[in-house]
């Protein structure tokens, strides 16, 4: 039975994500006519898009041994910032600068919290959220800024008269992570670090300074996600974006990325953020309340981790 | 071989899927008499003390114990029976006292809800006295040493009145003089008719130590018998299945040329005046009790530690290595105690860990270079005969010898001056010791000076051509292979203190 199980946790790792996605696709088809509509099928993506952007970094950050929990409220503040140079200065290009270099910022002070005070990421980005959260609610007092019409090209262009911006800049930012988790020393750091840390400083490495850089390389994503939603929403929202994390590390997780570190990969992360997409969407088109999505994506998320465990046992017991 | 029987294995079989662990097993574990039980890693030893110890209950044969066939249905059960294990991993709550550790989860009671807290040190004190331990019992676990914990657990054994005391290499992590202590009180306790199952790496000890034997090899019993009849070569080739004459390779000669030399190096409170030179192609080793000081300076050699004054110099430069990163590009490599902590990242592939120390050469404008990867790892992947499925097997499900060559392996795709090895054959079976010992020899013929850290005795005159006897963070003398002798070594470790 052991055996048993141990080729279904190995063969969920390399083809069960996929494999489920494909079988919710068909599933979905079959029960509603309306979800094979192109039209669906870009919303799908659409939607999910924002979420993935930041799932991109959290991916990084998780296979670090890592974790950003203010990557909502980064995203909020980004956007929110955003939003108000453009509304200050007109200048498109200032106002992603602004939020792509909050993102950024905020990422190294997470990064410098966790390597040079040796504060837990769990708490250190904690803290970060409700420092962000303050910030946005001082700076918009708790209101919508309006007034950015500029930006809306970035949420609302098609490429090629069909596929929103959105959903290609999140495909892209998915190929860039993937190229650099697989094909860069910094990508073997990442697992390295996330597999055995000690390992990785006896090997000379500078993990201290490895982390800071992929606590800001995350949070620019953030950032993007941020002035991309901007784009969505053409508005500042300082109510939208908090929660976003949970959705992206859901992503990463039913992705088959091991919380323990040192395992997993980015295109897990996109297939697990459409595999959420869908099901959320399947049980809009049948008229599910929001209430029984979330008692799903609970299940999803539980159920994707208690695999991961069993793998793990199985190493434990060689 | 007189006294009683009081636990006897028979024809025991345990299969996992698709393996057959154990078959035809057969031991005899007789009262005040310590059973070796020796084989290589992988032979079937924690197998077999698994089913004794009532871990693995789904098992074929017989169990009998004073004569009685039992089949015990948990560990509880086991201790019921007077069986009992210390496993190597000790297993302790490092934030509770020894008292409390002793009786975990068995408190005596006071009502039905307290627990007895006078009693529960009454009991504890009474063990220590018996065993003549002078250790206080409110003292924290985790204050105690390795060997002080591993007294507790026999202590723990002996309050559930064990019989049987099984004991999974007790030895790796004790200094010489602790692993002393615990076969004096082995012994003591041999005298009261408790029955020991011995199972330790050190061949030594085995003849040191016991009284019986039994050799177990993939899953099959192989022999029994009184330690008295047998030797260390015999017992080799029956744990191995062929004759091994010497796992010490003969030591190439060396020149006179100085690669390595470290003057007066000092760290307050740690080590002091240590001074000593390796020439190119020379073993030297570090012999010495644990903790005293041997792995600290090897350390502050490689830049994991800092060191107060002396200097380091290298084929007669002076470095200063501010970081491990400097050392590795000054041409120092060292091969850490513990290997699972520092060694290797266990989830990734041979192929990451060769790549992760040699980045500075393996990787253009932050690009990895996957061919030149490749073909490393693959040279020296054969090189060593490192057995795997290939390089792209993930190290931690290596076994501990395997694991050793990867790590090993790490360095020497680069130009290494100096390598420093600390406890490279602990916990590593002796087929897979000596094809390290070999690797060794190997290396310092290409020219490396080597430094080799070690706490097995045998081991560290076998393969060094200079010992430097370190005691109290202080080198107590530097002897030749020749001249240098176990009772030499220990003698000047106790004069030095």
């Amino acid at each position: 039975m052991k055996e048993n199980k141990r080729s279904a946790a190995v063969f969920y790792r390399k083809y069960g994500i996929a494999l489920i996605l494909v079988i919710l696709f068909v599933a979905s088809a079959l029960v509603n006519h309306n979800f094979l509509k192109p039209r669906n099928l870009i919303n799908i993506l659409t939607q999910i898009s924002v979420v993935t952007i930041i799932a991109c970094g959290e991916e990084m950050l998780i296979v670090s041994g890592l974790i950003d929990l203010s990557a909502g409220l980064i995203c909020t503040g980004s956007m929110c910032f955003a939003a108000g140079v453009l509304v200050n200065t007109g200048s498109v290009l200032l106002a992603i600068l602004t939020g792509l270099g909050f993102g950024a910022l905020c990422g190294w002070i997470n990064g410098f919290l966790v390597t040079y005070f040796k504060l837990q990421a769990f708490i250190a980005t904690l803290a970060m959220t409700n420092i962000v959260k303050g910030a946005v609610q001082l700076y918009t007092n708790g209101q919508a800024i309006s007034g950015v019409d500029k930006i809306e090209w970035l949420g609302h262009y098609k490429v090629a008269g069909a596929i929103p911006l959105p959903v290609v800049i999140m495909l892209a930012s998915v190929v860039v992570i993937a190229i650099l988790m697989k094909h860069t020393s910094l990508g073997l750091l990442i697992y390295s670090i996330g597999g055995n840390e000690k390992a990785t400083i006896a090997s000379g490495i500078n993990t201290n300074r490895t982390k800071r850089i992929i606590f800001t390389l995350s949070s620019l994503l953030t950032g993007l996600a941020g002035v991309v939603l901007l784009g969505r929403l053409v508005a500042g929202m300082p109510s939208v974006g908090e929660g976003y994390e949970f959705d992206a590390i859901t992503a990463v997780v039913v992705g088959g990325t091991s919380f323990l570190g040192g395992i997993g990969s980015v295109t897990g992360a996109l297939i697990g953020s459409i595999i959420v997409g869908l099901i959320n969407n399947i049980l809009n088109l049948l008229h599910v309340s929001t209430q029984y999505q979330l008692i799903v994506k609970g299940v999803l998320i539980a159920g994707a981790v208690i695999i991961d465990t069993m793998t793990k046992e199985d190493k434990k017991g060689m | 071989m007189n006294g009683k029987v009081i636990v006897e294995l028979k024809e025991i079989r345990k299969e996992f899927p698709g393996v057959v662990a154990l078959d035809q097993v057969n031991m005899k574990i007789r009262e005040g008499s310590v059973h070796a039980l020796a084989g290589e890693n992988g032979a079937g030893k924690s197998t077999l003390m698994k089913i004794l110890s009532g871990t693995y209950t789904n098992y074929g044969g017989e169990v009998l114990i004073d004569g009685k066939t039992v089949h015990m249905k948990s560990e509880k059960e086991a201790f019921a029976n007077g069986i009992s294990i210390v496993a190597q991993e000790l297993n302790y709550v490092a934030e509770l006292t020894i008292a409390e550790n002793m009786y975990i989860g068995r408190e005596p009671k006071k009502g039905k809800y307290f627990v007895d807290v006078k009693k529960r040190l009454k009991d504890c004190q009474a063990l220590l006295d018996m065993m003549g331990l002078d250790y206080n019992p409110n003292e924290k676990m985790g204050h105690l040493s390795v060997a002080q914990r591993q007294m507790i657990e026999i202590l723990k054994s002996l309050s559930r009145n064990a019989r049987v005391i099984i004991m999974d290499e007790p030895t790796s992590a004790l200094t010489s003089k602790e692993a002393e202590i615990l076969f004096r009180k082995i012994k003591e306790l041999k005298q009261k008719g408790i029955a020991f199952v011995f199972i330790s790496h050190r061949l030594n000890e085995l003849f040191e130590i016991c009284d019986e034997y039994t050799v177990l090899r993939d899953g099959k019993w192989i022999a029994s018998g009184a330690i008295k009849d047998t030797d260390q070569d015999h017992l080799i080739s029956m744990m191995v299945g062929r004759a091994i004459e010497d796992i010490y390779p003969p030591l190439p000669p060396h020149t006179d040329q100085t690669v390595f030399a470290v003057e007066n190096l000092s760290s307050a409170g740690v080590f002091e005046d240590i001074s000593f030179e390796i020439h190119a192609g020379e073993i030297f080793g570090f012999a010495g009790m644990m903790g005293a000081g041997r792995s600290e300076v090897a350390r502050s050699i490689f830049g994991m530690d800092s060191y107060d004054t002396g200097k380091i110099f290298i084929d007669g430069q002076e470095k200063k290595f501010h970081s491990i990163r400097d050392a590795i590009r000054g041409s120092v490599a060292m091969i850490t105690e513990d290997r699972g902590a520092y060694g290797f990242v266990g989830v990734r592939s041979i192929e990451d860990n060769i790549a992760l120390p040699n980045l500075d050469f393996l990787v253009t404008n932050g690009w990895l270079r996957h061919e030149e990867i490749e073909k490393r790892s693959k040279d020296i992947f054969d090189k060593l005969r490192i057995k795997a499925p290939g390089i792209e097997t993930a190290v931690g499900t290596l076994s501990g010898g395997n694991q050793q060559k990867v790590v090993l392996a790490k360095w020497l795709v680069r130009n290494v001056r100096l390598l420093i090895l600390d406890e490279p054959t602990r916990g590593i079976d002796v087929g897979a010791k000596q094809e390290i010992y070999n690797l060794i020899t190997e290396l310092s013929k290409q020219g490396i000076a080597i430094l080799l850290i070690s706490s097995d005795m045998p081991e560290v005159l076998s393969m060094s051509h200079r010992i430097a006897v370190v005691a109290r963070g202080k080198i107590a003398g530097i002897l030749s292979h020749e001249e240098a002798t176990q009772d030499k070594v220990m003698k000047m470790i106790v004069e030095a203190n």
